[in-house]
């Protein structure tokens, strides 16, 4: 059924068809009408789960993280500083190889106070072992976040998904979706070793140098394993739905000389800069990796790059543009924009193009040059 | 593509105004989206969404900086914000209002939608509700189809006075 819904609506959406055993979680703008919607869900029985309400992000992800090990399903969404909060557990959870799924409506950390879309809240949490995808679209949003839960509990991956979309942009844009009926296509959830009071055993309990390290090794064979996995559900979920993404989006990129990378509604909006470019005569194309853990495998090969990235890190640079140059070893003009909900139009990322000195940083309406 | 941007304050539904035209641009088969833009507004501020409507899927998320309609929910906001920026050549205004107005080089429209709202006892928290007669007045402009228009405010509301109220913008407005 079509219909217009808010990239929040649609998460709640494919969530209640998910159906999450748990879902605990705490409020925080602009990824409020999430738990909001769900908790409603759940209050006028059309949805089958239990809502934890708790004091703070710290314990939704500590409530999550117990009940995945209980065998449940189990689902979250925070934002910037409740992502920050939560930032101790996050780590559990994937060390832990627990599928929690969360959505996490990127926004700028204060200060100055902010609640607007930033990539940098997902970005603190890069190393922690999530997989980290950014969309674009309520769609994307909608059929993401269903095939989330598939990716996660998947015996080859074990590890938790974060669901990211552009704060306001994104979570509160109108935009048609057509919902489906996912049926078996989230099959019921198999932790490996779910707490069993007949058969008592340790969690959690301390591990030393002689074994940690063979722990993380196997993350990040998980990690590598899920590539596979995301493949095999994007094709299933396309077979069934009839919609597909890949791990990396490409528009007009196979035979263009320069390609803009970017993530989420930028990397979107990029698609009518490069229409308006090749119009101009420049071959023009875009690539927007959905998938950020694992990173996709890019074929920039010849190609100038022009990377925008919606974070810094400080002292360094951007992190999308660190990302590029040291997987695909390419020079890169990294453009630093829309931090802090900064208003990009698809006329500002031609404009980057056209402009662009490869080997350069730019910041967006901070550097008095384009 | 068509673009429109709405002028209200906050609280007098220009949002949900903004979500029945893009569900009312989907009923008749085309691609839409609105975003309300959100600063720090809160109830009785100057506020505006926006509303894309196009035969094609929509990657724009950007504001609206070139309109081609203007819609004013709320003459007062003319007091303190510049409705016409940015408006393009040969574009045209819709405002709530008893009395013609003049905007000197755009084609202008109006309707009584607070009469009508009056009219039909359609009144929340005090404040008549603007967001479904100003649908029909947006159909009679031809932006959505009158059919749309009663399937998109049916959809979101069950209150029948909802569709009578966007039935008298459209007989009563003069285009």
């Amino acid at each position: 059924m079509r219909k217009i819904a808010t990239g929040n609506k649609a998460v709640a959406e494919a969530v209640k068809q998910a159906r999450p055993d748990v879902v605990a979680a705490y409020p925080i703008t602009p990824q409020s009408e999430i738990v909001e919607t769900i908790a409603e869900y759940i209050a006028t029985g059309k949805l089958e789960s239990q809502f934890i309400p708790v004091e703070s992000e710290h314990s939704s992800m500590a409530a999550c993280i117990g009940a995945s090990i209980a065998g449940a399903r189990t689902f979250t969404a925070t934002s910037s500083h409740g992502l920050a909060y939560m930032h101790e557990m996050t780590n559990w959870a994937a060390g832990a190889r627990l599928p929690v799924v969360m959505v996490n409506v990127n926004r700028a950390l204060a200060p100055g106070w902010n609640i607007w879309a930033e990539h940098s809240d997902a970005i603190q949490e890069r190393d922690t072992g999530w997989l980290q995808v950014f969309v674009s679209t309520v769609q994307e949003a909608y059929d993401t976040t269903l095939m989330a839960f598939r990716i996660a509990e998947h015996t080859d991956v074990l590890l938790p998904v974060m669901v990211n979309l552009d704060g306001f942009t994104l979570s509160h844009i109108m935009q048609p979706l057509d919902t489906v009926e996912p049926g078996d296509f989230i099959p019921p959830v198999h932790t490996p070793h779910p707490v069993d009071p007949a058969h008592p055993g340790g969690y959690g309990t301390i591990t030393g140098p002689a074994d940690q390290f063979r722990f993380r090794y196997e993350m990040e064979r998980s990690m590598q394993q899920a590539k596979a996995v995301i493949g095999e559900t994007e094709q299933e979920f396309a077979r069934r739905f009839g919609r597909a993404y890949g791990a990396a989006e490409e528009y007009r990129a196979g035979d263009a000389d320069v390609v803009v990378v970017a993530l989420g509604t930028l990397g979107k909006e990029a698609e009518v800069a490069v229409d308006i470019l090749r119009n101009e005569g420049i071959k023009a194309g875009s690539v927007r990796p959905r998938w950020f853990r694992p990173f996709p495998d890019l074929d920039l090969a010849g190609k100038e790059v022009v990377v925008i990235d919606r974070d810094y890190s400080f002292g360094f640079g951007g992190v999308l543009a660190h990302a590029i140059r040291s997987k695909n070893l390419t020079k890169v003009y990294s453009v630093i924009a829309g931090l802090g909900g900064q208003e990009v139009t698809y006329d500002d990322i031609a404009e980057f193009v056209r402009h662009r000195r490869i080997g350069e940083e730019f910041w967006f309406g901070v550097n008095d040059r384009v | 593509m068509y673009e429109i941007r709405i002028h209200s304050r906050g609280g007098q539904g220009g949002v949900t105004a903004a979500r029945l035209l893009a569900t009312a641009a989907l009923h008749d088969g085309k691609f839409a989206t609105a975003c309300p833009f959100y600063g720090a507004e809160r109830r009785g501020a100057p506020v505006v969404s926006f509303v894309r409507i196009d035969d094609r899927p929509i990657k724009v998320y950007s504001q609206i900086h070139e309109p081609d309609l203007v819609v004013v929910l709320d003459a007062s906001v003319m007091d303190v914000v510049d409705v016409l920026h940015g408006l393009k050549t040969g574009g045209r205004v819709f405002i709530n209002s008893a009395h013609p107005r003049e905007f000197a080089g755009f084609a202008a429209h109006h309707a009584d939608l607070t009469g009508i709202a009056l009219k039909e006892n359609l009144v929340v928290s005090g404040s008549p509700i603007l967001n479904t007669p100003v649908i029909g007045a947006l159909a009679k402009l031809g932006i959505i189809s009158p059919g749309s228009a009663t399937s998109a405010i049916r959809e979101m509301f069950a209150d029948e006075r909802n569709v009578r109220a966007a039935e008298a913008a459209y007989r009563e407005m003069i285009v």
